[in-house]
Order: C-alpha cells, then structure tokens, then sequence
C-alpha cells in the first residue's frame, strides 16, 4: 500500500497502450486504498531509502494528498482507458508506444509531486511532469502544437526555475528540503527578508504553472492543439497539481510563521483571481473553437480554486480542495466528450459542429451533463463546489457580497458559453458535404459516460470527497492559525 | 403502497415514463402515445393516492440523501404542494391527450424528443411540489427550467432558438443570481432550510434584511413572472402550443408562485412577515405587476401573446394574494393557482385547436369564428369569463377568497387593484368573444371546421373542469385551510 | 567596510545578473533558439546560488579522510542537488531544441513572428 507511487514509478517503460492502461488502474486502485487508510485516520508515510526524515527523502499522503492524487489516478486511468481509439487515430503506429512511456512518466511525476513532501524532490517531479507534458502535447497531429508547445515550455521552465530559486533560499536560511521540518525550522530564522523573497518565487513560480490568470498564456494554446486524450489527461490534473504544491507551500510552510503572510497571500491571490474568473470567462463567451473555449474556461476555474484559497479560512479551503476534485470531473468528462465528438469531426470549430446532436446523441448528452457541472447547476458536482464557495464568501466578510457576485456573474458567463456549445450541437444545421459520422467508439463512450455519471452522483454524495476536503482544511487551516 | 413510497414513485414515474418513451419512439408513434398516457394515468393514481392520508392531517416526508450537513435532498407532503401535485399529474392526462391531436394535427418535427421532455418536466414538477427543503426545491426548480428548454425551442428555427435562449437565459440567471444567493443566505442565517408551518426566519433576521432577503427570493424564482422578469414569458409564445398550455397553466409559471407562497408561508412564516415594514413592497410590486400587465394585454394583437401577459397578471394574483399576509388570502393564493389553471389551459388549448383547424394567430382573424368552431369558441368564452371572475367559473372562487383576505388585512391597495383589474380583464377578453360569435367572417375566407377530436375533447374537459370547480371547490378549500390552520 | 560587505556578497550579484540576462533573452528575443540560449543561463544562474550558498568558510571536499581530525566540509547537499538539477536543464534543453528542429521542419522558420503569420 505504501508503494503505490513506487508502482508508477517503476513502470514508465510500459510497452504499449495495454500495459500503460494497466499500470495506470493499478496505480487509481493503489490512490484509492491510500485513501480508505487516509479516511481512516491514519495519514502514510514512506521513507525512501530507509533514511527517516527529515535526512531522507519522505513520502507521505495526508487527507489534502490523498485527494489529488484520488484525481491524478483517476484523471490518467480514465483517459488511458479510453484513449486507444482516439490515439490510434492522431498518433502513428510507431510512435505509439514511445507515446504512452512518456504519458505515464508524466503520470508518475504528477503522483510524485503529490506524495512527496520534499521541497527539491517535488521540484524533480515537476520536471519529470512537465517534460512528459510537453512532449505528449508535441505529439498532435496539427503543425501549431508545436509552438504551443515551445511556448509552454518556456514559461513551464521559468516557473520552476522560479520555484528552484525560491527553494534554495529557504533551505539556505533553514537548512532542510523536508516540508514538515522547513515549517519548523523557519520559526527559529532571525531575519525574514530571504524567507518572504523564498515566498515570493515559489508563489509566483508555481502560480505559472498553475496557470493562474495572467500567466496563463500558455494554457489555451497548448490545450487546444494537444491530442485531445492527453488534453483530457492534463486539464484534469496537471494544474491542479501545481496548484496543490501552492496551496501547501503557502499554507503548510509559510502562513504559520512568516507574519503577516496571509494577508499577503490573500491580497496577491484574490484580485488575480477574481480577474482570472471574470477575463477569462468573458474570453470563453466568445471563443469559436470548441477545445479552445475549454481550455480557457480551465483558466476561469483555476481562478476560483484560487479564490476559495484566498479567503484563507477553513471554509474557504474546503471549497478550493472541492473544486480542485468537482472541476477534474467536469472538465475532464468535457474533454472526453470533445474527444468522441473529435472522432468524427477534424474541424472542432463550434460553427462546423451543426448536427452532432442527432448523429451522436450519447456523446452529446454526455457533454450537457458536464456542462451542467461546470455551470454548477444543482444536483451536479460543480454546484457543491460552488455552493461552499459562496458560503465561504459570505463568511468572508464585508467584501463577501462583492465576491458572491463575482461568482456568480461568472457562473452565468458559464452558462452563456456552455449554451453556444449546446446550441451549435442541437440547433444548428448540419454543414453541408461532410460525412454522416456516426457515434464514437464504445471504448471511448462508456468512459465518457462513466465520468458523466459521477459528475451527478458527486452531486447528490459528496460524503467522500467532501470529508477528505474538509480535513484538509482542518489539516491547512491548523497549520495557519 | 405507503405514502413515503407513493412520493418516491411519483418523481420516477415520470422519469422511468420519459425513457421508455424514448425508447418507444423509435418503434413506433402510436406505442409511444400508449406509453405517455399510461405513465400520465398511474401518475394520477400515485399522487391521488397520497389525497386521503393529506385530508386526515398526515404529513409524510422522506429523505433521500445528504448532501452536505444541514443541506439534505428531502421530500415532505403538505397541503400546497399536494394540490400543485395533483393539479399538475390531473392535467398532465388531458394535455397529453391534446397533444396528441396538436402534434399530429401539425405534423410536428421530433415528436419522441417533445415527449420525453414533457415527461421529464412532469418529473421536475413533482420535485417541485414535494421538495422539503429549499435545496431540493431549486435542485428541481433548474431541472424544470432545463427540461423544459428543449419543449420551447422545439421547432428550432433562428427565431424560436433566440426566444428560448431569452427564456433560459432569464430563467437561469435569475435563480443563479438572486435565488442561489437567498438561499444560501437563509441556510446560513437560519441553520436550515427546511419547510416548517410558521416559518424558520421568525427572530433571527432584522428589518431591511427581511426585505432584502424576500426580494431576492421573489425576483430570483423568475418562473413567477413578477415585474420586471416577466419578459421569458412572451418569448416562450414560440413553443408549441400544448407547450405554453403546460408552462402557462400546469407546471412552469405555478412552479414559480408555488416556490414564492411555499417560501412565504413555511419559510417566512405570515405572522413574520407580516409585523416586518419592509416586506410591504411585494404588495405594491404585484399590484403594479397585474395592472401593467393587463394594460400590456389590452393591446396585444395575437392571440398567444395575450394570453401570456394575462398570465402574467393572473399570476401575480397570486403573488399578492401571498404577499397580503393573511389566512384566507393564503387560501384564496392557493385556490387561484387552480383556478387559473383550469381557466387558463382551456383558453391556450383553444387558441391552440384555432391554429391547428385553421392556421390563425391573430386577433382580427377570428371573426366570426364562433360558428365554425362552435365546441372550441364556447371552451375559449368559459375560459375567458373565468379570468375575469365571472360567477359560475372557478375564477370567481379563488377571487373571492382574495378580497376576502384584504378585506381582512384592511388593505385598500389590494381590493383597488382587484377591482381594477377585473374591469381591465374584461376590457380585453369581451371584445374577442363579441368578435367571434356575434360579427359576421369577412367573406372569402378559408373554409375550415373544428380541430382534431383528441384536441376539442381535450379543451371541453377543461372548460368542464372550470365550472365543476365553481360547484365543487369543497375538499380543496378544506386541504388548504390546514396551511393556515393554527397561526391565524 | 561597506564596500567589503557587498564585495562579500559578489557571487550573489553574478546571480542576479545572470538571471536577469537571461531572463532577458528569453524574453526580448524573438529566435526561439536565442531563447533557449536565455534560458539556459537563467538556469545556470540558479546554479550558481546553489553551489555558491554550499560553501562554508575555509572547508574542502567532503571527503572523509582517515588521520584527519576535525576537517571542515562545504555542504555536499546542495551540490547534489544542482546536480539533479543540471541533469533536468539539459533535458529541458534537449527536448526545447528538438522542438525547435521539428518547428524548422514544418513552418521553415525559426522566427516567433514568422511562425505566427504562418498560421
């Protein structure tokens, strides 16, 4: 049970779709063990080696890992799960098993960012990650990927450079990697400068990978042109895993003993944020290409798990690790619908999808059902999130009445773009010439619908995620007070 | 069948009904007709069912899941929600028998789509009645509004598409925007958001909070169509008529006054609300509402969008019968919901059975149409006289009760506009009826005789209905005064 | 005194200059191959802080030696560090040029604004 990152870790090599597919299962069955133990009170720890920490280097899963790594698992068995038809489709046959080596490489690093709690070791799993990523989003099919890829690169690079930065300072003035122990230590450091510099390029570092509004041009594009698999594999879980390293940065490491950090914290994270959601949802409202729109929604969302994390309150917390869980699902039950569409349909311009509805009703049905979370209309995952969201706006303060209507003006530019969406499938006619597509393969649809399905049953019981979130919250909000 | 289980059964029924509909329509129409009008039966014998157990004073009440703490899926039966109930099953039979005859009679597109959506909303709508919470309540008032979407855009021309994205769009952004916020401000204020007899807001609200928190509420449940979110409610003209029957009579609309006088009475609480200044302006708002409204029908030239701005008044009727905060006004709240009901599902299926016989929309066109469709025209008067409150018709009934009530409060606003509006309703029904018995057709005009057999039985029911309900409003009367029973 | 305190402090202004060089480049440049150039350094500036924050006054290799007694070792940590850190900049850089080549191959260009008009 302890070696559950190990698992993934030792199979990169996976030969082709089918081993990739196994070691991914083997890997969400492992997360989910973990996270019965987690439920059960018992957070894990694993010290590779053999060397305790803090001289080691530790793993560990607490109810705030255990979570993500719940939808790192989840997001990459479900995506390789029915990825073959999609892939055989965009990527050669050659290519392939050099294709799937890299996905689960960047599987394992995400895993390892999730469970490690070793500030240089999450540094190394990022990279592993990000270089996955960027050569799984090279892989598409159209020419453009591979700007949007260079251009990923770059700014990915930086903010882990960023981070490197920020690392070394904090382990110059505290002398440990060890996440637990840097907390510790830095209560004891006499001059603070270094230590808020430290703060200040991890936040900024991992907010680039983050994708948090606006360093997140890189997002949309990137994406857009990914094969639309890895793009279901990644808008479920890679930002949200920098995301987590942010979260636990600012509120494990930092929030308890830098003075003042929180409300620092809360200034910098909350107009970002705030701008985040309401820009990019205005740009989603009038985005043509189908994915692009996706994605840039990703950017409005990212906004309000940020935002939650900027109330730096429990309840706010609780609703930020709940979105981090509710917007994995509906977007990436979304994507997978893309991809079904995108089976049939090479041009995923809104415009040129008149008529699907009719031709692939499943997948279609399947795509309302997500938008309806990612709207967060009642009796869907989004909504829960959504619902702590606002109560957590509302505790707030008096700015909480401001917030809530920023929430809600942007849920209603969800509901604006999701519309186009659901109007150009359903309304529009179908464009004349094209071929008669008919309905995805099965492989791809039973997953779509599977997520589709936990989009509602996640919104009728929440129990498990929601537990997990809000001990994470006691957990964070503990170490803050 | 217990009553916990009759309220289950009654939300799946129509759900389970929905897909084997969907599934029937791909083998043959008539099998899915079949399938509609059993579904539409049972349902009636479910919630019928559930009568007795209401009349002795029952309350039953089942929990489905928790969602969060505090914040429970959980249906409870209590007198409102049980006549909307057993008001929207009862009609669900005749509308789909009309239906039947409109769709065929027109040759509509997507007739298995129109079906199950038309299932689904039943569904919704029962959510609706029985919800016993605030939280369930708008989980199935968004899925009525969604539902209810494909029905309005269902011929799918750019026209209808922009007036359905205007019904949802108003629909939705309100009750995100303003009764998302309400409820949630009422969970956190009050702990909960269960319905409970004399309200759960008492002591815990202060005064300009009371109006804030009530305005949010009314203007947040678009579906009841107070000024100024009214304007869904003549874009959704486009839907197929047994459509606008179902929205303007049976489920939407009373979905939405439903949702207000539930939350006035049980969340509230009258006595409450009543002792508060600032929730007088409700009053005032509806007041305005049914004036304008009918001084905006008075001018309106075709027959559906009439129709819609009389709703509209009719339905604020409701609202300030609610908002007169007295016992017998509340009663006389939920006896207008039926009334209206009645009266005005007879006058949309009748404007419905002219345009299927005839393909006439517009006012001036029904000269004289009185003796070509006799059957219908005399549906059509029934109706008509109904919404102005004419003695012997249900109209009369309910707005009886609701002078009643203002009398009671002492409140002169609400009897002026009642008069008022009763003088305009008349302005504008009784020309059409002159019109179409007593002027003669311009000549040269098309033949044409009565509309299909399923629609013109499906409207003489309900004009029947509308004055059975004058002579026979005993046990309905006697179901609802147990609302007010106890806090008078 | 003053001056001799920022003198003390001069691997720590090459880092910040270093990063900002290439920072620079990575951003001023419009040749995705000078841009990778600017990201190197910035790299390597990073580097630079690593090994530099390792040293302890006066201190050797850390290599335990027999017969010597109290020897004063430079942190070997951070030096292990880097080094799995140099190990990632190289592949960063490995795969950004690959990319860069399969860019040349498919749009003929290495120039940012060139590659965007194309498309």
């Amino acid at each position: 049970m302890l070696s559950a990152p190990l698992v993934v870790l030792l199979q990169p090599r996976g030969l082709a779709w089918a081993g990739a597919t196994v070691a991914a299962l083997a890997s969400f069955a492992i997360a989910l063990a973990l996270t019965i133990a987690v439920l059960d009170g018992q957070p894990q720890v694993y010290a590779m080696g053999g060397w305790p920490a803090p001289y080691g280097i530790a793993l560990g899963v607490d109810a705030f890992s255990a979570l993500v790594l719940l939808v790192v698992t989840g997001a990459g068995a479900a995506s390789l799960l029915a990825a073959r038809p999609s892939i055989d489709q965009q990527i050669e046959q050659e290519r392939q098993p050099l294709f799937y080596s890299a996905w689960l490489l960047g599987l394992a690093g995400l895993v390892g960012i999730v469970v490690s709690a070793d500030a240089f070791n999450i540094f190394v799993f990022m990279e592993i990650s990000s270089l996955a990523s960027y050569i799984l989003i090279a892989g598409g099919p159209d020419r453009r990927a591979l700007p949007a890829v260079f251009k990923y690169l770059i700014m990915g690079t930086i903010g882990a450079t960023f981070y490197l930065i920020g690392v070394g300072l904090i382990y110059m003035m505290t002398g440990t990697l060890n996440l637990a122990d840097m907390e510790a230590r830095i209560g004891d450091v006499v001059d603070m400068n270094p230590i808020l510099v430290a703060a200040g390029f991890i936040t900024i570092g991992l907010a680039l990978k983050a994708a948090v509004f606006p360093l997140h041009v890189w997002l949309p594009n990137a994406y857009t042109q990914a094969p639309h698999m890895v793009t279901v594999f990644l808008a479920a879980c890679a930002t949200k895993v920098a995301l987590y390293v942010l979260i636990r940065f600012d509120y494990l490491v930092f929030q308890a003993k830098l003075a003042d950090h929180e409300v620092q914290f809360a200034l910098f994270a909350m107009p970002l944020a705030i701008l985040g959601i309401l820009v990019a949802s205005a740009v989603a409202m009038f985005e043509g290409n189908l994915k692009r729109l996706l994605a840039t929604s990703s950017v409005a969302q990212i906004g309000y798990i940020l935002l939650g994390a900027s109330f730096v309150s429990q309840a706010g917390l609780s609703a930020s690790v709940m979105h981090i869980f509710n917007h994995a699902l509906a977007k990436g039950g979304l994507f997978l619908a893309v991809a079904c569409l995108a089976y049939h349909y090479r041009d995923l311009r809104l415009d040129q999808l008149g008529g699907a509805a009719a031709r692939m009703p499943w997948t279609c049905a399947a795509l309302v059902v997500c938008g309806f979370s990612l709207i967060g209309i009642p009796g869907t995952a989004g909504f829960i999130s959504k619902w702590l969201l606002i109560s957590a706006a509302l505790e707030s303060g008096p700015w909480g009445w401001g917030l809530v209507a920023v929430i809600l003006v942007s849920s209603l530019m969800a509901v604006v773009y999701i519309w186009r969406i659901v109007e150009a499938v359903y309304f529009r006619a179908a464009v004349e010439g094209d071929s008669q597509p008919a309905e995805a393969p099965l492989q791809l649809l039973l997953v779509t619908w599977l997520v589709a399905l936990l989009n509602i049953f996640f919104g009728l019981f929440p129990g498990v995620p929601l537990e997990l979130a809000n001990s994470t919250a006691t957990l964070l909000a503990g170490f803050a007070s | 069948m217990t009553p916990e289980t009759a309220i289950l059964v009654a939300l799946i029924l129509p759900l389970g009904g929905a897909l084997a509909i969907a599934l029937a329509g791909r083998v043959s129409p008539n099998l899915r007709e079949t399938v509609t009008l059993v579904t539409a039966a049972a349902l009636i014998w479910v919630v019928w069912g559930l009568l007795p157990t209401l009349m002795a004073g029952g309350r039953p009440a089942v929990e489905i899941s928790q969602v969060m703490p505090g914040l429970t899926i959980a249906f409870k039966v209590e007198p409102l929600g049980m006549l909307f109930a057993a008001l929207a099953s009862g009609l669900w039979i005749i509308n789909s028998v009309y239906s039947i005859g409109y769709m065929r009679g027109n040759k509509e597109q997507n007739q298995t789509r129109f079906y199950t959506c038309f299932a689904l909303a039943l569904s919704a709508t029962m959510g609706v009645a029985f919800a016993g919470n605030l939280f369930t309540l708008f989980l199935f008032y968004e899925l009525l509004t969604l539902s209810t979407y494909p029905l309005v855009s269902h011929k799918g021309d750019p026209a209808t598409v922009r007036s359905a994205r205007v019904y949802l769009g108003v629909l939705l952004s309100t009750s995100i925007g303003l009764f998302l916020p309400a409820i949630i401000w009422t969970y956190m204020v009050a702990g909960t958001g269960d319905f409970t007899p004399g309200g759960i807001l008492a002591g815990k609200l202060d005064d300009p909070a009371i109006g804030l928190l009530l305005g949010l509420f009314v203007f947040g449940i678009g579906k009841a169509a107070v000024m100024p979110v009214h304007r869904w409610l003549p874009a959704a003209m486009v839907a197929p008529t047994p459509v606008s029957a179902l929205l303007h009579a049976v489920a939407v609309v009373k979905a939405g006054v439903f949702a207000i006088t539930k939350i006035i009475v049980y969340v509230f609480g009258i006595d409450f609300l009543f002792d508060a200044p600032s929730s007088g302006w409700l009053l005032y708002m509806a007041a305005f509402t049914i004036i304008a409204a009918s001084l905006i029908a008075l001018r309106q030239t075709n027959i559906k969008r009439l129709l819609a701005y009389s709703t509209i008044a009719q339905l604020s009727y409701v609202v300030m019968a609610a908002a007169i905060l007295k016992p017998l006004a509340e009663v006389g709240a939920a006896i207008h919901i039926v009334a209206h009901a009645f009266g005005k599902i007879t006058l949309f299926f009748a404007a419905g059975a002219i345009y299927v016989a005839s393909k006439k929309t517009e006012l001036h066109q029904l000269r004289g149409i009185g003796r070509r469709m006799p059957w219908t025209m005399a549906a059509f008067s029934i109706g008509a006289l109904s919404m102005i409150g004419v003695p012997p018709t249900a109209g009369f009934v309910s707005k009886w009760y609701i002078l009643a009530g203002a009398f009671e409060a002492d409140n002169l606003v609400a009897v002026f506009t009642i008069i008022a509006s009763t003088a305009l309703n008349a302005a504008y029904f009784l020309p059409i009826l002159y019109l179409a018995w007593f002027e003669r057709e311009n000549s040269g005009a098309p033949e044409h005789g009565e509309a299909p057999l399923a629609a013109v039985l499906a409207l003489c029911v309900t004009a029947l209905l509308t004055l059975a309900f004058f002579l026979f409003n005993g046990p309905v009367i006697e179901l609802e005064s147990q609302v007010v029973r106890g806090f008078t | 005194m003053k001056l001799l305190e920022l003198l003390g402090y001069f691997n720590y202004w090459v880092f910040a200059i270093i990063l900002t060089v290439g920072l620079y480049a990575v951003i001023r440049k419009t040749n995705l191959i000078k841009k990778l150039i600017g990201l190197s350094i910035f790299q390597s500036a990073v580097f630079l802080m690593y090994i530099t924050m390792d040293k302890v006054e006066g201190g050797t290799a850390p290599i335990i030696q027999t017969g010597v007694e109290n020897q004063i070792f430079s942190n070997p940590l951070p030096q292990v560090l880097i080094l799995t850190a140099i190990v990632v900049g190289v592949s960063t850089l490995a795969l950004g040029l690959a990319i860069v080549v399969r860019i040349n191959e498919s749009y003929g260009t290495i120039e940012e604004r060139e590659i965007l008009d194309a498309d």
